[in-house]
């Protein structure tokens, strides 16, 4: 490990002096574009946002008035927000299990390979990460459709009558699973690179201990990468509670999937965004936004925290 | 995030380097029927990634009867099917325009406005530095639904609704990840560097063009092409600030078609992914002729996240 530049080391104030000034201001040259965005695009919307969320402001009736907390009471009422909610986290508690078992298994695989094949499979694996997510969503609705590729291939399996994944309400959330999982490849690079970081004479010192291979894996890999584990888990989940483009393409978005199946798969920010983009209740979509903002600052906190009983760093 | 924070202060080398190295192939000493095993999952693995891509290709040379047949060779090959589609969405050249414009000036102005913020947070000393890269590092948590009202309501004021300028002109203000991973390599550069350009009297911007920029140029395509794609498959913002049809990017484009009935209303499917594919591919060639930048900066984003 190298040495912090040693920038702040035991000096106090030693930013009075005029060279020291200068440096100063030229720093804060440097940052001022990030400054400027922060506070008009983060830290002002944030504001904004929490103002306009305690009103009732709607542009196409012209109506702004001081409601308190109506609109959060609101939703914490409204069903259709709960179950959004409730598919959102339904989704999130799959896709993110699947994401990184999937991930880590496909890692481990490319790790026994190694070399050449390995960076030609990653590649492969990665494809479907570069496809545009309205383009994905397009691909399923080709895939997943009653005759699609995936129903064929369960017929040749002997499947029956395989479901109609798109238009009955009780597969159309197993259908999105399916198609999130697709997209693992960034996951799985992230692993691989980590798995290859493992010094390999740890596993020599645990099979002359006599470890498996399921015991070298639980001992020896997890630790090593628990941190980018960690990492993948927390994006992901993050990612996952915000999921819109691929479902809206697939569902929300197009009128001809029909009422139930735009019901059954609805999520959170699909519905936030039917409230604040097309019937422009910007107050109430508002309120949606921070009970967003809650569930996974929540979920992130509780993530920071158990993972401080199974995440190694190095440097402790 | 302080686990972040504590990460990213960890290892100052570019990260670039490390994957690369990492390929090296390890000595063999699996047993071969294992080996075939592994083997053969992984083209399990591949199949299942690569073929719904085929597939999608594919179809859209197929002809409107036979799109959901199963095999990946279309009879016959319906080349009219492209410029079928392009004589019922008249806009489709227009919103590839439209992409290419919008992506170019996102991955631009991303890049060297990341870079200059990076290099504040890397090579100046002043108070509550590290307080303010973690607020930093805080922001890319936000989630944008939060934020995404009041933009609309900030651009529609400033009177750029239903241009394509709010789809890339907040990159001017860098964006907290990039600012986070060139920062890294900034930080990997060595001191002595500066302080020579320093007594041949160059101004800190001269320092920042001249020296730390040539210097990182590997880091730079990685945010280029990372943003380039990001900005070429995002639906949220051109479905959110454009309202004429011909100011659309292709996913925006895409999903009205999807939506129209004129094309997938009447089961004409194989133009729908014609439509796909034309929104795809340039991504794909991007990956392709850019794969080492893409495979390289998502896992140095793991190992420095």
């Amino acid at each position: 490990m190298t040495a912090a530049k040693g920038t702040t080391t035991g000096r106090q104030r030693w930013w009075s002096s005029p060279a020291m000034r200068r440096e100063m201001r030229w720093g804060l040259v440097f940052l001022l574009p990030w400054i400027i965005g922060f506070v008009v695009f983060t830290a002002g919307p944030m504001i904004w946002s929490l103002v306009i969320s305690m009103t009732d402001y709607d542009p196409l009736r012209g109506n702004v008035n001081f409601v308190g907390t109506a609109n959060y009471e609101r939703m914490l009422a409204d069903p259709t927000a709960r179950r959004a909610l409730n598919n959102t986290l339904f989704f999130t508690m799959l896709n993110v299990p699947g994401t990184v078992i999937v991930g880590l298994f496909l890692a481990l695989l490319l790790n026994r390979v190694g070399g050449r094949a390995a960076g030609l499979f990653r590649t492969v694996f990665y494809l479907p990460n570069v496809t545009p997510a309205v383009a994905i969503g397009v691909l399923f609705l080709l895939v997943l459709h009653g005759q699609g590729l995936l129903n064929t291939l369960l017929r040749a399996v002997g499947v029956a009558n395989p479901p109609f994944w798109l238009t009955d309400p009780n597969w159309v959330m197993p259908a999105i699973i399916i198609m999130a999982l697709w997209t693992t490849g960034a996951s799985v690079i992230i692993l691989f690179a980590a798995i290859r970081n493992v010094p390999l004479d740890m596993y020599e010192a645990a099979r002359i201990d006599g470890a498996n291979g399921w015991q070298q894996f639980k001992s020896i890999t997890v630790p090593f990468i628990s941190g980018p584990l960690f990492f993948v888990i927390v994006v992901n989940i993050i990612a996952s509670l915000q999921i819109f483009t691929e479902v809206w393409a697939m569902f929300q978005g197009r009128p001809s999937a029909g009422p139930s199946a735009q019901r059954a798969s609805l999520m959170y920010v699909p519905y936030l965004f039917q409230r604040a983009f097309q019937d422009f209740q910007l107050g109430y979509a508002s309120a949606l936004a921070w009970g967003l903002f809650v569930v996974v600052l929540g979920i992130t906190l509780v993530q920071l925290w158990l993972s401080k009983r199974w995440v190694y760093y190095e440097d402790k | 995030m302080a686990i972040e924070e504590q990460r990213a202060d960890r290892s100052l080398v570019p990260g670039i380097e490390r994957p690369a190295a990492a390929l090296e192939p390890r000595p063999r000493r699996i047993p071969t029927l294992q080996q075939i095993l592994v083997m053969a999952l992984l083209i399990v693995f591949a199949v299942i990634f690569t073929y719904p891509m085929l597939w999608l290709l594919s179809a859209s040379l197929k002809p409107a009867t036979q799109v959901f047949s199963a095999s990946l060779i279309p009879d016959p090959i319906m080349w009219s099917n492209y410029p079928d589609l392009l004589a019922q969405a008249r806009n489709f050249p227009t919103w590839f325009t439209n992409s290419i414009i919008v992506s170019g000036l996102a991955g631009i102005t991303v890049t060297l406005s990341s870079a200059f913020v990076a290099f504040g947070f890397a090579y100046f000393r002043f108070p509550y530095r590290n307080a303010i890269f973690g607020i930093v590092l805080a922001t890319m948590m936000l989630p944008g639904a939060v934020t995404m009202i009041p933009a609309f309501l900030i651009w529609q004021e400033l009177g750029f609704y239903n241009t394509l300028t709010p789809l890339w002109a907040g990159n001017l203000f860098a964006s907290a990840f990039y600012i986070f991973m060139l920062r890294q390599f900034f930080l990997g550069l060595p001191r002595e560097l500066f302080e020579a350009a320093r007594v041949d009297g160059a101004g800190y911007i001269r320092m920042w063009r001249s020296v730390a920029l040539p210097l990182t140029i590997p880091a730079l395509v990685v945010v280029f092409v990372f943003e380039l794609k990001a900005s070429w498959t995002d639906l949220v913002k051109p479905l959110i600030f454009l309202r004429d049809v011909d100011l659309f990017t292709l996913p925006r484009g895409l999903l009205s078609i999807v939506a129209s009935a004129a094309i997938t209303g009447e089961g004409h499917f194989e133009l729908l992914m014609a439509a796909a594919v034309i929104t795809t591919l340039p991504m794909v060639i991007l990956f392709f002729l850019a794969q080492r930048y893409f495979v390289e900066g998502i896992a140095t984003t793991g190992s420095k996240g």
